[in-house]
């Protein structure tokens, strides 16, 4: 018999703490499969962010140490300069990348560094309680926007990856969600360009995965997929931003 | 021939840490610290190191993080703004036990305050900075020489005992040029780095290792008390200058320290018994050295400019048991940010404590 299926050789066998539902542990394994089918274990470090994923070094079995709230690409930055042969990855959430960390991205972005930010966008800050992020939706109900989200007051949902997508130092940048099998492949299939990028030294690299969290949005699991397709995606669409990296190569 | 240099308290920081090994530094401008910036990015390219100019202060402490986790040996250097900025990470450092050197030349406060000359960061710098209950090394230079040879050995101690190690200086210090020799420090050796991340091969292991105290965190602070206990025995560096017989003991350190050695000297000539004690490391503070000279004393002045910072350690040194006097920012000789207190008011305040016209 063939097996077509097996828990990745570098995630580690003890159970999430997320959330039934959550998206994490889907990108998880899509990570550490990566990591394993692209031999990067030997050289991989990762930063996991303050928020609910601040246990990611419980999950994956590689170089992992936290950085504090959005400096993860300052953190990314300062390894990969002092020993450029690591593989360097942040696994930020949306608060911690687009609001705290904003100006850690962009720059990091503008020097092109050899990294790769693994961005999960789910609209709320999670570990927090569901208190209103920078990508919260428009008239979107949180704990701290209990009325929706009005943007005369708490400004617009802000699309990161298309302000970073500007910067020159960026070379690939990729929208991607988490909702259904065909989007949770093609997650794994951005992550790869991703690091491939990095791998190639062509420069600065992000993938944006929007990703449920049934608990915060007060929805079941199913719910949250659809909320994806049905609320999400049309203020972030899925797709590839940006990709300078065959122009890069041809060059 | 040894290697002597005219250099300002700036270029010999840079210097110290060529001298250091230092491979890695990331740091943002700021007066009266921008010099160190150009030196390194100048120097460091040609000693095998990185040098990378940050966004800001927070990008250049998180970088510092990054870089030594790898087992790089890094440092930064800012102003007093710019140390506020860093203690998130570097109380982040502190928990996780990653060692840096940051240099701190300070300037005048609160907020942006001045460029020029202060001790106004005594309390930041002594006292931890930031959240959590931890502590570091403060290590502070008076000369250009000791600039070069403190960076050295700002990063032994960081490498031996896991932690972040601040190099003190002030404005007048950074930018006064006096001769160095440029010379290479030993201090001994050091435990091997067996916690950098660099990858599943040379480690063997995976970073949960460079969290250890996630189910322990009384434990946590146990290994701390111990680890600040084995520096306070064994790390204390200070200078006593004509002591023997002294009666007032002057308690200064800094650019302070200089012009209270003028002033000893000064008031030996008019024959007043007056000593200096220098604390180098300000934290750990040469508590019980200070408890023992005043055995002899009559008086205590601290000197320091600022409103009343380092005198608050002396005064818990002596318990009471000597008069502690103070000659704070008001001994400057101008009263905006350009005046420094001159060996004269030092004098001039001693004659005052004593009783002498």
């Amino acid at each position: 018999m063939r097996k077509v299926y097996t828990r990745p050789r570098l995630l580690k066998k003890v159970p999430f703490h997320y959330c039934p539902g959550c998206g994490h542990s889907i990108i998880h394994r899509l990570m550490t499969e990566l990591i394993d089918e692209m031999h990067l274990e030997d050289r991989i470090i990762g930063i996991p962010p303050p928020g609910c994923s601040v246990f990611a070094y419980h999950y994956f079995d590689v170089d992992m140490a936290e950085s504090a709230h959005g400096r993860g690409a300052a953190v990314a930055t300062g390894i990969k300069r002092a020993f450029p042969e690591a593989i360097v990855f942040t696994y930020q959430g949306d608060g911690d990348l687009a609001a705290i960390g904003t100006a850690e991205t962009i720059h990091a972005a503008n020097r092109g560094e050899r990294i790769t930010a693994i961005f999960i966008n789910n609209a709320v800050y999670g570990m927090t309680g569901g208190q209103m992020a920078p990508t919260t939706l428009s008239q979107q109900v949180t704990t701290t926007t209990p009325y929706g989200r009005d943007t005369g007051i708490e400004g617009y949902p802000i699309k990161m990856s298309e302000i970073v997508a500007l910067v020159k130092g960026a070379v690939y940048i990729e929208r991607t969600a988490v909702n259904s099998p065909a989007n949770i492949r093609k997650t794994k299939k951005a992550i790869r360009k991703g690091f491939q990028a990095q791998i190639d030294n062509l420069g600065f690299s992000l993938i944006e995965i929007l990703s449920p969290c049934p608990t915060n949005w007060r929805m079941n699991p199913l719910e949250s997929w659809q909320w994806i397709d049905n609320e999400m995606i049309k203020e972030f669409p899925l797709g590839v931003i940006k990709d300078i990296t065959g122009k890069t190569d041809a060059d | 021939m040894a290697d002597r240099r005219l250099l300002s308290g700036n270029e010999a920081i840079g210097w110290g840490a060529i001298l250091g090994e230092c491979k890695a530094f990331f740091g943002y401008p700021i007066t009266p610290q921008s010099e160190i910036l150009e030196f390194l990015a100048t120097e460091l390219p040609k000693a095998g190191g990185v040098f990378l100019q940050t966004e800001d202060e927070i990008a250049a402490v998180s970088m510092v993080y990054g870089s030594s986790m790898t087992g790089t040996r890094t440092m930064s250097a800012t102003s007093s703004p710019g140390i506020s900025l860093m203690q998130e990470t570097v109380s982040l450092m502190a928990y996780l036990k990653v060692p840096s050197v940051i240099v701190d030349v300070c300037r005048f406060g609160p907020g942006s305050g001045m460029a020029q000359t202060s001790q106004t960061d005594y309390r930041q710098v002594t006292k931890g900075g930031g959240h959590g209950g931890y502590r570091c090394i403060v290590l502070a230079a008076s000369s250009s020489q000791e600039c070069c040879d403190l960076v050295q050995f700002a990063f032994w101690l960081a490498d031996r005992y896991r932690m972040t190690v601040y190099v003190l200086t002030d404005a007048t210090i950074g930018q006064s040029c006096e001769l160095v020799d440029l010379k290479t420090r030993d201090f001994g050796a050091l435990p091997d780095k067996d916690w950098v991340l660099r990858g599943l091969d040379e480690r063997g292991g995976n970073g949960q290792g460079i969290h250890p105290h996630m189910w322990d965190y009384v434990g946590y602070h146990e290994d701390m008390n111990e680890k600040y206990r084995e520096i306070t025995e064994n790390e204390i560096k200070y200078e006593s200058y004509r002591m023997d017989d002294a009666e007032v003991i002057l308690v200064a350190y800094g650019y302070v320290s200089r012009m209270a050695k003028g002033a000893v000297d000064l008031a030996r000539e008019e024959g007043l018994k007056v000593g200096l004690l220098r604390p180098i490391t300000l934290w750990p503070f040469p508590t019980n050295v200070l408890r023992e000279l005043s055995l002899q004393a009559h008086h205590i002045l601290v000197v320091e400019h600022s409103s009343g910072l380092l005198v608050e350690d002396v005064e818990c040194a002596l318990q009471g048991k000597v008069p502690v006097h103070l000659l704070g920012i008001w001994g400057t000789h101008r009263r905006d940010s350009s005046g420094i207190i001159y060996p004269e008011r030092i004098v001039e305040e001693i004659k005052q404590m004593v009783g002498v016209a």
